[in-house]
């Protein structure tokens, strides 16, 4: 078994690298997009609730179709580019940072808004430095789900033959190769891990004191 | 062919929800008995939900082989963070004064987790089984990598065929159980949410 590791490292290496730099691109560049496009959307539906309450419910309806499906289709009209995985991997990462931003918005304390209005705080100022502070911790979980979603649906990649760690997982079952298959999954789950560790670090970092209570 | 699908994915996720609320309930309730082992458990359970599906079933596959098996095995260990986080959560949210009011009457331990606790905690413990049986329709899909079938097939099929019909009804079928077991289980939370609280 060593012996066989070793040697898939020696073979591999090159292109190991490059699956993981691949798939560590499909998610930072989705993720990074879907982020602005998400908090943008949220302030958005957060002054106009009526829309709001048809939308959230229809996107959550809209979440339950799995990303293969995205990609499917749309390599269908798009075909065989990256941009066809990224637009497929945005459209998924949107939707959590969405529901967390919008819940987090609408959850601020009417009392809040008023004092800073009664301060002389214009709306801008209202919503950047009251609103939007008071549901980064929300904005944060949102983000966190999206990127271990991501890093779990950019696998799919392969499937459209667009590389990643994905391609490397697939090739492993095809070929019915054990040491190969991990060689693809391990990276993946080990990049999950630390991407999530690495949110819940920056979390406790950004966050005063005062509201770090209540966050695991 | 799309109903035996169908019903493979429904069998698929029965099976894996089953199992995991077998070995995700005791979980829960090790976590909130037993303060040592609490973090490793809730931290071990967090980080498997983390592992991309397709890599956990790759993983497993090198063990249990292609099939079925290898699906319901990683269904069963993406499902247990809801359940295992909500069995402990309900537990420990039952209010002090009753749990106080159990020993007082001369309860043990156990009898007073069957008897208070665990009723108390319920409704809880239920949503979680929900959350659990709608993601694991929706990771069900992987299953078709790795020799499991269900409408993961379906749909991948129809990807590799172009045909559009396919990919449709493949995720119009899929779309339709989240949505009905989202629906009915929502329901039967909201009674028991609402007998609890009338008591």
């Amino acid at each position: 078994m060593t012996d066989a590791i070793v040697r898939f490292l020696q073979l591999y290496q090159q292109r190991l690298i490059v699956a993981f730099a691949t798939h560590f691109l499909y998610v930072l560049i989705s993720v990074s997009i879907a982020f602005v496009v998400a908090v943008l959307l949220a302030i958005l539906l957060s002054r106009i609730r009526g829309l709001a309450s048809v939308l959230i419910p229809l996107l959550s309806v809209f979440q339950t179709i799995p990303g293969i499906v995205f990609v499917g289709i749309l390599f269908l009209y798009n075909g065989m580019t990256a941009s066809t995985v990224v637009i497929a991997l945005t459209i998924y990462a949107v939707f959590p940072i969405l529901k967390n931003s919008y819940v987090g918005i609408i959850k601020v304390d009417d009392q809040y808004k008023e004092a800073a209005r009664g301060c002389g705080m214009s709306p801008m100022q209202i919503l950047w430095k009251v609103e939007l502070a008071l549901a980064l911790p929300s904005i944060i979980s949102g983000f966190r789900i999206s990127v271990v979603y991501t890093v779990s649906w950019a696998v799919i990649a392969a499937m459209i033959g667009m590389g990643g760690l994905g391609e490397i997982i697939y090739s492993g079952i095809m070929s019915n190769n054990n040491v190969m298959i991990l060689g693809g999954a391990i990276p993946a789950a080990i990049m999950a891990i630390l991407l999530s560790r690495l949110i819940d670090v920056a979390r406790s970092r950004l966050l005063p004191r005062s509201m770090r209570r209540g966050i695991t | 062919m799309t109903q035996s699908q169908f019903f493979t994915h429904l069998y698929i996720v029965g099976v894996a929800v089953v199992f995991s609320i077998v070995s995700g309930v005791p979980l829960g309730v090790c976590a909130y008995f037993f303060k040592p082992v609490r973090r490793v458990i809730l931290t071990v359970v967090e980080v498997l939900q983390t592992i991309p599906a397709m890599a956990l079933l790759g993983i497993i596959m090198v063990f249990l082989g292609a099939g079925k098996t290898t699906v319901i095995a990683g269904l069963l260990f993406y499902s247990l963070l809801p359940i295992v986080q909500n069995t402990y959560v309900g537990l420990s949210e039952v209010d002090v004064s009753v749990k106080e009011v159990a020993t007082g009457m001369g309860m043990s331990r156990l009898y007073r987790l069957i008897v208070v606790e665990m009723p108390l905690a319920f409704p809880f413990i239920f949503t979680g089984i929900r959350i659990a049986t709608v993601t694991a329709v929706g990771v069900a899909v992987f299953g078709t990598f790795v020799g499991g079938g269900g409408l993961g097939s379906l749909i991948y099929q129809g990807i590799r065929v172009q045909n559009m019909r396919m990919i449709l009804s493949g995720t119009f079928a899929l779309m339709g159980m989240a949505v009905v077991f989202d629906f009915v289980m929502t329901l039967v939370e909201k009674r028991l949410h609402r007998r609890f609280s009338s008591r």
